[in-house]
């Protein structure tokens, strides 16, 4: 992941906010993206992913920090045609057919790939002459992603690009782009969907509330948040002495039952069940689910 | 991780787009793209035909007659009146293309700003023309009396008011959601039209219409429209409504683009 000085990051965030009104979207990002990674930025709705993904393409600015992409500004990388995005919502006009679309947005770039072949990459060559407006929504969507592939840009960003989706279309999308990526594209892609930062992000970057709570690839991410829960019922359970146990990560107590997320789960039971008077006592293994859930719950937990 | 990055002097090396993607390709599908809004079409080039109709068979041309005016001075004014419906709404078209986030979508291309807006001028500044164009052929074909440099220079004077209302139209159309441009804007060019002496000379008008008529967008340009045909003294004012408008619709269509492009 190193590169040479010479060689810039695809992406360089350094300390970046970004506030709207009383809200910090961004709070505090650094991140790297290296030539040739596909990631994915994951988190719940709110974590700041789309607002993250605007300012590497440069539709918004950050209140501090810099935001470099190919190690220049992203309005002079999206100037030459080296940044391309899909985005969430919007941006067709319903008057003009699959081609006109195209060749309008081809036109504007210094160089681009032939239409034909976008189209052929994207799997809707049978939709050419079609109105945008008679498009359903994943085609408009394989639309977009045929837009972002004309200037043959050396990143691509996706901001949920499979939001309002059927499972078919989604599976049929993702080949698309996988595919496309294996010729050494940079992807970042924005997800709420779990499954889809797993099977196709050889990277996740974990968000929740504007900052990144964990990064690494989807089995590092789910040993950040491996070892069990450890349930029981405990009235006055003492939180300070059961945080202080070999191997706890958190302990939540809600009346009489206690939740603990633990490394140890084996201590913890020792210790529930020889020192206290915890009945109910159950051992729960976390999958990646829970791993994401504990990592983006917006609950405090005390840090690891 | 992929094994065939492409070399970063490679990507480096790329140039951006000459004349900030301004191009006949793009050009060429927007006038397409306005052809099939239909509606748009029908009404900047029937109504003024219908207004030259209602107005060829009204008493007004006794009236100009008795005031020294020519028949064709009407037919000036409603030309005016196409060119500046046509590019007013042309101007307009990017109130569509804002709330479709197709402006959106053109932020992540190499288009520059400028050249955008000069392709919104270019095609609102046709429309106007081809309004013009069915507004003098209507008047050949009913017997409307001019010389053939009155017929050329009136129409081009007439034309070229359009800027001044492509200028309007953008500044309505940054201004303004989509759903209700055109029914703000359709009172709106009425009022000019009626003040500003389109379709009665102001010096028919009731005296309190006469006092504000200068000060409407319309009043320059008709007027220097009129001119080759009335002839008699050129009022330097006139000149000074033209480019006083313009640059105030220009100015207010810029402010606004700005805080369009920067709101993320």
């Amino acid at each position: 992941m190193v590169g040479a000085p010479s060689s810039p990051a695809a992406i360089e965030l350094h300390d970046v906010h970004r506030s709207f009104g009383q809200v910090h979207a961004v709070d505090g990002i650094d991140l790297r993206l290296a030539l040739g990674e596909i990631a994915a930025l994951l988190g719940p709705n709110g974590a700041g992913k789309t607002t993250t993904i605007d300012m590497i393409l440069g539709l918004g600015h950050p209140d501090s920090g810099t935001v470099q992409v190919l190690g220049m500004p992203p309005a002079a990388a999206v100037s030459r045609g080296l940044v391309a995005a899909v985005l969430q919502t919007g941006g067709l006009l319903k008057d003009l057919t699959v081609r006109e679309t195209l060749r309008l947005t081809a036109s504007l770039y210094a160089s681009s790939r032939p239409v034909d072949e976008v189209l052929e990459r994207a799997g809707i060559s049978n939709l050419a002459d079609r109105l945008v407006g008679k498009c359903s929504g994943g085609e408009q969507q394989r639309l977009r992603f045929a837009l972002a592939l004309l200037p043959d840009p050396a990143l691509m960003a996706l901001d949920e690009p499979t939001a309002g989706m059927d499972v078919e279309g989604r599976r049929d999308f993702w080949s698309a782009i996988r595919r496309d990526a294996e010729q050494g594209r940079t992807v970042l892609f924005a997800t709420h969907y779990l499954e889809e930062a797993d099977a196709y992000a050889d990277r996740i970057i974990l968000l929740r509330q504007g900052k990144i709570v964990a990064d690494g690839t989807a089995s590092e991410v789910r040993n950040l948040s491996s070892g069990r829960s450890v349930r029981a019922s405990l009235a006055d359970a003492d939180q300070a002495t059961l945080s202080r146990l070999p191997g706890v990560r958190s302990v939540e107590i809600r009346g009489d039952r206690v939740l603990i997320q633990t490394m140890d789960s084996d201590a913890v039971a020792r210790y529930l069940l020889t020192s206290t008077a915890a009945r109910d006592v159950e051992i729960v293994a976390h999958n990646l689910e829970e791993a994401f859930l504990a990592l983006t719950s917006d609950e405090q937990e005390p840090a690891a | 991780m992929n094994d065939t990055v492409p070399a970063p002097s490679v990507l480096l090396a790329r140039k951006a787009v000459p004349l900030g993607g301004f191009n006949l390709t793009f050009l060429s599908i927007e006038i397409r793209r306005l052809l099939r809004n239909r509606r748009t079409v029908v009404v900047t080039l029937i109504v003024p035909v219908v207004l030259s109709l209602l107005f060829s068979q009204n008493k007004s041309i006794q009236a100009l007659s008795k005031i020294g005016l020519p028949v064709a001075t009407t037919m000036i004014g409603i030309a005016v009146y196409g060119a500046m419906l046509a590019a007013t709404s042309g101007g307009a078209m990017v109130s569509i293309e804002r709330s479709l986030g197709w402006s959106r979508q053109l932020r992540l291309t190499p288009l520059r700003p400028a050249a955008y807006v000069a392709i919104k001028l270019i095609v609102a500044m046709l429309l106007g023309l081809a309004s013009v164009t069915v507004v003098y052929g209507y008047g050949i074909l009913s017997g409307q009396q001019m010389t053939p440099s009155q017929w050329v220079l009136t129409g081009v004077l007439a034309w070229a008011a359009s800027l001044v209302f492509a200028a309007f139209g953008l500044f309505m159309g940054y201004l303004l959601p989509s759903e209700n441009v055109m029914q703000v804007i359709g009172p709106v060019l009425a009022v000019f039209s009626l003040l500003g002496g389109l379709f009665v000379p102001v010096s028919l008008l009731p005296a309190a219409m006469q006092e504000i008529a200068p000060y409407m967008p319309t009043y320059g340009v008709v007027s220097i429209a009129r001119f080759p045909l009335v002839g008699g003294a050129f009022d330097p004012t006139w000149l000074l409504s033209v480019v006083a408008w313009t640059a105030v619709f220009a100015a207010a269509a810029m402010v606004l683009f700005r805080r369009d492009t920067r709101r993320a």
